[in-house]
């Protein structure tokens, strides 16, 4: 009884996190540009991958093999977000141009009323 | 001499729970190794407040907690975007400013804005005290800019220097 309960409980988590994994690989998909793609990525990366490692945790039950299960999660938790700013700033270094809403960056807006005092499109 | 002392003891605590073998052999050549890796840590200046920050560790068990609830909302408003069909992004760069002072500091705040789906910190400016954020719409951008996540880290980093 105790393990039905148990593996149901790991079996919410594992779909939970496979749902957040593909919806982050959805979102890889459909976003425009590289930083864009990456905000879609870090879904998976953060909620997706700790999702799993918890319903893992579960099925192993107590015993070390957890505790490396949850090492395994804070090493991707400390480690994961230094890949991304090497990648995004990497990016920006090589001149990759962000795609920008409208009023994106200050800079853009200030040129924007600039332009149009001169009476030009943007 | 306190903090090597303290980095060898978790050295030496990790290699118990990774390695699951407690004969006198193993756990001896553990406890040697942790001791010598710690000190070689130390010479090579590796063992600082910097590398080994273990001071913060109380107030790390106040503050992740809170940054795992942030990661899981806009997780999920990030979730919402991907799956609407209109796809309702705006994107937005700006520089925020830090109040974090240390290089524990500074890192934990740059490093929770990327760990939050949504915001990516893409430059790191420590003489003008900003990041450069990179920001899916212009609600995350906004939730940065609030400067919640900031006071946070600044009372996680402690002292007022």
């Amino acid at each position: 009884m105790m393990d039905l309960a148990r593996d149901i409980l790991a079996g919410l988590f594992l779909s939970a996190g496979a749902f957040f994994l593909i919806a982050g690989a959805i979102g890889m998909n459909r976003m425009p540009d590289l930083f864009t793609r990456m905000h879609a990525a870090s879904v998976g990366d953060t909620l997706g991958v700790s999702l799993m490692l918890i319903g893992m945790v579960f099925l192993a039950g107590f015993t070390l093999v957890t505790l490396k299960l949850v090492f395994l999660l804070a090493f991707l938790l400390f480690m994961g977000p230094v890949a991304s700013h090497a990648l995004a700033a990497a990016a920006l270094q090589a001149g990759v141009k962000p795609m920008l809403a409208a009023d994106g960056t200050k800079k853009s807006a200030a040129k924007r009323r600039k332009s149009a005092a001169k009476g030009r499109k943007p | 001499m306190l903090r090597t002392a303290s980095l060898a003891l978790f050295l030496f605590a990790f290699w118990l729970l990774l390695s699951g073998h407690y004969t006198p052999w193993l756990v001896g050549a553990g406890l040697v190794i942790s001791i010598l890796l710690a000190l070689a840590g130390r010479r090579l200046g590796v063992a600082d407040d910097e590398g080994h920050p273990i001071g913060r560790l109380l107030a790390g068990f106040v503050y992740w907690p809170w940054l795992a609830r942030e990661i899981v909302k806009s997780s999920l408003s990030v979730t919402r975007i991907i799956l609407d069909p209109k796809l309702p992004i705006s994107p937005q760069l700006f520089h925020t400013r830090v109040s974090a002072r240390t290089a524990v500091g500074v890192a934990t705040y740059a490093n929770s804005i990327t760990l939050t789906p949504g915001t990516i910190t893409v430059g790191v400016d420590r003489e003008q005290g900003t990041f450069l954020v990179h920001a899916l719409t212009k609600a995350s951008a906004e939730d940065v800019e609030a400067g919640d996540m900031d006071r946070r880290v600044r009372r996680f980093e402690g002292r007022a220097a």
